[in-house]
């Protein structure tokens, strides 16, 4: 355990040194959250039939998206590079357990989520005047944690698939980028057509996404946690995690 | 070199589909021992050091490093050897130092981190980014992290291909003084010199087979018997008594290839030097390693 300490240390200073991962990670999805607010922040939006302010919906929106980011966009281009660059197999030649280079990872990209969380909620609470959750607030952590596992695990999965390192940025972007537009992330759900919902549903961005927003609803009761739809994103990340075991390669593809 | 053995290997075979890259290799390294696998690209020298490092599995033969089988081995066996692969860069966003922090934490017994760095000459370094070094230098903080498990036996895989000739030196010199340190380190090459210069022993390869072995003195030595005499030929007719012809070579020179290099020898210059021939760019050459590895690499 205290490897995995020791490991997630030194994963921590690079994440935080890599200037393009840290763009998208935490400024890009507030720069987005700005762009919004603006754009649509003195309209009101449909929710669960009923509406809310707009403002309020984007805090879970740009939420979803740092997370994405945090986890499956970052550990798909990372892996990748560092396996490309024989960093992987380097590593594999010592007697560190594969698992603790594994959790190392994943508990840096989990950290960075966890920080995003209140990144963005005091961004919006600040700056929007967001009410935050407090009876949900269980709603919030559930959705983040079962979020970053079973995006992670997807990320190690895509990694075992993205065939070399300048093709990781396109490769995590082309399918997350899509998802995220289809599932309401940078365009109020209630502008999207039902079909198009109906699609997004089947893919884990929109269930997270729709987790979160339920915490956020103002008007929701119990401890807001959306079992159904984090069940979807949990059968995502078992998926990932069994596919990350038959892809995911320490050596160079080349 | 009788020190006991680290490497063992009879009958190592390994192919890809229809290509054999390794045909029934016999191999012994022993302790403290430097030794040199030298041969052309695609000899199959990665191919066995990757097999004898655990990342590949072989289709037949027997392999034994430190007493184990390396497929088979487990973290305590990795915790003993130390890898430098071909082609692998180190973590370029972390600086010399915490690169090797976080190596040193994966082995029970690590070496000091400052002392380690000291070793391969990186103290101006110590807290630069991996990222920020030159090519040589980066070389030798992969040594460095190859070296922090103190490890018994260390494997650096064509350690200096694509350096220039100050950093293949610089190279060079880290790598003599591993084996100072009393470590066993197997060395692939297809460098002549730099197996000539670090490696006690050496094995040279060919198509997936050792062709010769020995320490690189008797590897020449064993087809140093002949020598070429070459020089630029006067006018008139060479003396009697030579034990070979001499042959045109290049640049209007002669070529005389002798096993009785002395009396030849002597047999000529007396000539030269009763007739008053200056026989310009007169030379005696016996064949070097890269003769001898040529020959047997061809």
């Amino acid at each position: 355990m205290s490897l995995v300490l020791h490991q997630f240390r030194y994963d921590q200073k690079q994440f935080w040194r890599e200037p393009t991962s840290v763009f998208f990670t935490v400024a890009l999805p507030l720069i987005f959250f700005t762009l919004f607010a603006a754009i649509f922040g003195s309209e009101e939006t449909v929710v669960n039939g009923h509406k809310i302010e707009t403002s309020t919906y984007y805090v879970p929106a740009i939420l979803a998206l740092a997370m994405i980011n945090a986890t499956f966009v970052n550990l798909t281009v990372w892996l990748t590079i560092e396996r490309e660059r024989g960093q992987l197999k380097r590593v594999r030649a010592t007697p560190v357990p594969a698992w603790v280079v594994i959790a190392g990872r994943t508990l840096t990209s989990a950290a960075v989520a966890a920080i995003m969380v209140v990144v963005v909620c005091g961004f919006g609470a600040v700056l929007y005047g967001v009410e935050l959750p407090t009876s949900t607030l269980p709603g919030v952590v559930v959705s983040v944690v079962v979020g970053t596992f079973s995006l992670a695990a997807l990320g190690f999965a895509a990694a075992g698939l993205v065939p070399s390192e300048n093709a990781a940025p396109p490769v995590a972007n082309v399918l997350v980028l899509p998802l995220e537009f289809i599932s309401g992330i940078f365009v109020p759900s209630d502008q999207i057509p039902d079909w198009m919902d109906s699609i997004a549903s089947v893919f884990p961005v929109k269930p997270l996404f729709d987790s979160l927003l339920d915490a956020f609803d103002p008007v929701a009761t119990g401890i807001g946690v959306a079992w159904g739809d984090l069940a979807v994103v949990a059968a995502w990340g078992v998926a990932g995690g069994i596919l990350a075991l038959r892809l995911f390669r320490w050596s160079p593809r080349r | 070199m009788s020190g006991e053995a680290v490497i063992t290997v009879r009958g190592l075979r390994k192919a890809y589909g229809d290509v054999v890259a390794v045909r029934e290799l016999d191999l012994d390294v022993h302790a403290g021992e430097v030794i040199a696998f030298l041969g052309p690209n695609g000899a199959g020298k990665t191919t066995t050091v990757e097999i004898l490092e655990g990342f590949r599995d072989r289709d037949a033969g027997e392999v034994s490093v430190l007493g184990e089988d390396p497929a088979r081995a487990g973290g305590a066996w990795r915790g003993r050897i130390g890898v430098v692969l071909q082609e692998s860069e180190p973590p370029g966003l972390l600086t010399v130092r915490e690169a090797l922090e976080l190596f040193a934490g994966y082995f029970p017994h690590p070496r000091r981190v400052d002392d380690t760095i000291a070793q391969v000459g990186l103290e101006p370094q110590a807290s630069q980014r991996a990222a920020k070094l030159s090519g040589g230098q980066k070389r030798r903080l992969d040594v460095a992290m190859a070296l922090i498990g103190d490890p018994d036996l260390l494997f650096l895989d064509e350690p200096t291909t694509g350096f220039d000739p100050a950093a293949r030196r610089e190279a060079w010199e880290i790598i003599a003084s591993l084996s100072a340190l009393g470590k066993t380190v197997f060395l692939t090459t297809h460098y002549m010199e730099e197996a000539q210069r670090l490696a006690d022993r050496v094995a040279i390869v060919n198509e997936g087979r050792i062709v010769a072995e020995g320490a690189p003195e008797t590897l020449v030595g064993g087809r140093a018997a002949q020598a070429t005499i070459a020089f630029s030929p006067p006018a008139a007719e060479l003396p009697a008594g030579l034990s070979a012809t001499a042959r045109p070579a290049s640049r209007g020179t002669v070529e005389l290839r002798t096993e009785r290099v002395v009396e030849d020898l002597a047999i000529l210059t007396g000539w030269a030097r009763e007739a008053g021939h200056d026989l310009p760019g007169l030379t005696v050459t016996r064949p070097s390693l890269e003769d001898v590895y040529l020959e047997l690499t061809r």
